[in-house]
């Protein structure tokens, strides 16, 4: 969505503007004008959809660009939170339902994400590479095969219906344009979290351990403490996305966290890039709109095939996802503001 | 490129914008088809979009003097997929009826759904959940296609006093739906005298049907298989490799086409199969037959209508009846309601009319495999029940004492 650059790396500590970003307040104001001007329909079930998903593969692109942890349980850890929600909360499946206030159960259910991610990650740190994505995949899958079939705690193959967003303020924060704007906020502050935290001390220990972890470790670092830490925070996030999604859905079943809705994830990190935080909501809503109109292009039968090879295009074209092809493009559209942005 | 860049953002305003301000003409009438075309059920969801079509070329693509534009909608069974289809048919594309969806869940979601949008028609697909209609109805969702208990109607009595089976072991998917029908299933069976000594529930896309199978007693005189799709043919393919023996007894889309044309030794474990079901495909009635013929000439077809094209078929049917009752003026929602409502029609299998929850009464048939003159495995006639009825002709209070189906409820071990 965005047609701006990316703020620079170093920038000037006395104006406000070029600190923010040109780039930055454009993009914020057409993220404020959006519902405004577009149906209920594209503000919640496109924008704010591909905003929570876009926060997913916030989470991903956090872990996998800067700590080089490719993880397929992104989703597993938003529904670990989203059930969370749904169990502790209000739901319509006579099944718990323990009604706690919002202000109680949704950092309770952050927490739980944080702390299971923090788990996932201290169980997959020991691997690398493709050895990570495979030990993710299987937790992802395990969780969703256990979700499926116990009753007692997850409910099973129906799950929870009936789960609903707080009234806060006289808002039902579920209204289309009280809830793109929640999505919008709580996406706004992880995303400025992410790039804050890929600058400090933490963020740039972690790219050093991703790009030499034996020099690290040589230096006296803990690495394995400094990746749990990092999937930790990456549980923060995808916790927040998962609350908003069960919010967003009214229900969450372990359909919301198939293998599929896990390569979902990782889609929408590979297509918009993994370079800068800015990249996994632009996939988000380049796969959010294909996912959502595809079938009116190609018909029933084989609109998948049409998602699929476009996915297979923009990535052979640029391996960088959009973000690459952002890069390009700019280089065409004004040549001679050729910078190097990232 | 300050120019590139406001074109750029038109142009991206624009594309967000525009298809949600798009508007129905006034001479056509949209009417969302939600079924699955992706997942394990998609061969289930392709036969189901050909039923609808063929209620709709009956039509001439016409209902109350307007044209018909069907938008199709794809779900993967889950009960969320279902509703975010349905979300964007009704809130982007603007349907004013939606027709679906297919399975037991979904169909339980979509009628939650449903309570959010009373200016909208729905007209269920073949879901078959109980609790659809039973429990706490959507005023504005309605069922042609009947329960998966009402399909069971014959079959448990049928199972025990003529095959003799006293003691019966349940394979059932583990959703709403096989839920349903074992609970039609027992509710007769039981009530004959017979026990069903084991339950297993297996997740819907299941591969490895082994430690199932090895988990069955081997005391049992039959197995009542409830499973639909790639599962049944999974499962019964791995049941004749290990050698299984028992006679099974069928759930309604067990035995039915979808699985019947699968390629593989089947035939070994299916022939004399009894089920029950809202369909017969020996049926000779003359608008059976026709509707066959109907059938038949649309692209993929199998040699029968499966009865996920037969429930499609209804509603659809049943939606264009409708609006030519109210002369295709849906601006009046209630009114339509109304004319769905009080629609008693012939179908090809037999008349259909709606109870006070909005869920049908209709004809039920009692089959079993056989073998045709062409070497396809068909479901043989072998009796109707005529008319039944939600409650399986229960008194409601009784019968809502029950309780509601589940992986325990009913039992008779």
């Amino acid at each position: 969505m965005t047609t701006e650059p990316f703020p620079d790396q170093a920038p000037a500590r006395n104006d406000l503007i070029a600190r923010i970003g040109a780039g930055h307040l454009a993009l914020a104001a057409v993220l404020l004008v959006f519902p405004f001007v577009a149906s209920d329909f594209f503000t919640t079930q496109i924008g704010a959809y591909s905003l929570i998903f876009g926060m997913l593969g916030l989470s991903l692109m956090w872990l996998a660009g800067y700590g080089g942890m490719v993880s397929l349980a992104q989703i597993t850890i938003a529904g670990i939170a989203g059930y969370t929600v749904a169990i502790f909360g209000e739901n319509s499946a006579d099944v718990h339902g323990f009604g706690w206030p919002w202000w109680v159960l949704v950092p309770f259910a952050v927490l739980i994400a944080a702390l299971a991610s923090a788990l996932v990650g201290w169980v997959s740190v020991r691997t690398s590479g493709i050895y990570t994505i495979m030990i993710t995949l299987a937790v992802a899958t395990a969780m969703f095969y256990f979700a499926q079939q116990n009753y007692t705690l997850f409910n099973g193959f129906p799950g929870f219906a009936g789960v609903k967003a707080p009234v806060v303020f006289g808002i039902d924060w579920r209204d289309p344009m009280p809830f793109y704007f929640l999505s919008l906020g709580v996406a706004i502050l992880c995303y400025l979290a992410v790039l804050y935290a890929s600058k400090s001390t933490f963020g740039l220990t972690l790219q050093a351990t991703r790009d030499n972890q034996r020099r690290m470790r040589a230096l006296g670092y803990d690495v394995t403490m400094h990746k749990v830490f990092a999937w930790f925070l990456a549980g923060i996030i995808a916790g927040l996305a998962g609350i908003l999604l069960v919010w967003f859905n009214g229900r969450i079943s372990p359909g919301t966290i198939n293998v599929g809705a896990a390569i979902n994830v990782l889609i929408i990190t590979v297509i918009g890039g993994l370079r800068h935080p800015i990249g996994p909501f632009l996939g988000a809503v380049v796969v959010i709109l294909m996912q959502t109109f595809a079938i009116d292009i190609v018909g029933a039968e084989r609109f998948n095939t049409l998602i699929g090879l476009l996915f297979l295009v923009i990535v052979f074209v640029s391996p960088d996802g959009i973000l690459g092809l952002w890069e390009k493009a700019k280089a065409h559209l004004a040549p001679g503001s050729l910078r190097s942005d990232i | 490129m300050r120019l590139h860049r406001r074109t750029l953002m038109a142009a991206t305003l624009a594309t967000f914008t525009l298809p949600g301000l798009a508007m129905a003409q006034d001479d056509t009438i949209k009417i969302g088809l939600l079924a699955t075309f992706e997942g394990a059920f998609t061969v289930l969801g392709e036969d189901s979009e050909r039923g609808a079509m063929v209620a709709l070329s009956e039509a001439g693509g016409m209902a109350g003097g307007k044209k018909i534009e069907v938008i199709k909608g794809s779900s993967d069974a889950s009960p969320d997929s279902a509703v975010r289809a349905a979300r964007k048919l009704v809130e982007q594309d603007g349907v004013s009826i939606l027709v679906g969806p297919l399975s037991g869940d979904e169909g339980i979601a979509v009628k939650n759904y449903a309570l959010s949008q009373p200016d909208v028609t729905f007209i269920n697909g073949s879901s078959a959940a109980q609790d659809t209609t039973f429990r706490d109805p959507a005023p504005n969702f309605f069922r042609f296609s009947t329960d998966g208990a009402q399909w069971m109607a014959g079959l448990g009595t049928y199972a025990y006093n003529e095959k003799g089976y006293q003691n019966v072991a349940v394979v059932a998917e583990d959703y709403s739906f096989p839920y349903t029908q074992v609970f039609g299933f027992m509710a007769e069976f039981c009530q004959a005298g017979g026990k069903v000594t084991s339950k297993s529930w297996v997740p819907i896309g299941n591969k490895d049907y082994s430690s199932v199978i090895a988990a069955i007693p081997d005391d049992v005189d039959a197995i009542y298989v409830a499973l639909g799709g790639a599962d049944a043919v999974n499962f019964l393919s791995q049941f004749q490799q290990a050698g299984g023996e028992a006679p099974l007894i069928g759930g309604s889309i067990t035995v039915d086409q979808t699985v019947l044309t699968s390629k593989g030794r089947l035939k070994d474990v299916l022939i004399g199969t009894p089920a029950a079901g809202p369909i017969a495909d020996t049926n000779d009635a003359p608008e059976w037959v026709a509707f066959v013929e109907a059938y038949k000439e649309t692209d993929g077809a199998f040699p029968s209508p499966s009865l996920f094209a037969h429930a499609y078929y209804i509603g659809m049917k049943a939606a264009i009846l409708a609006l030519n009752e109210v002369d295709g003026d849906m601006s009046n929602p209630a009114a339509y309601r109304a004319a769905l409502s009080a629609l008693s029609f012939e179908t090809p299998t037999g008349m259909v009319s709606l109870d006070e929850n909005r869920n049908a009464i209709a004809d039920m048939y009692l089959t079993e495999v056989t073998e045709d003159a062409d070497g396809n495995l068909v479901n043989k006639l072998i009796q109707v029940t005529s008319q039944v009825n939600q409650t399986l002709g229960i008194d409601k209070e009784e019968f809502m004492a029950l309780g509601a189906v589940s992986r325990e409820n009913p039992s008779c071990e």
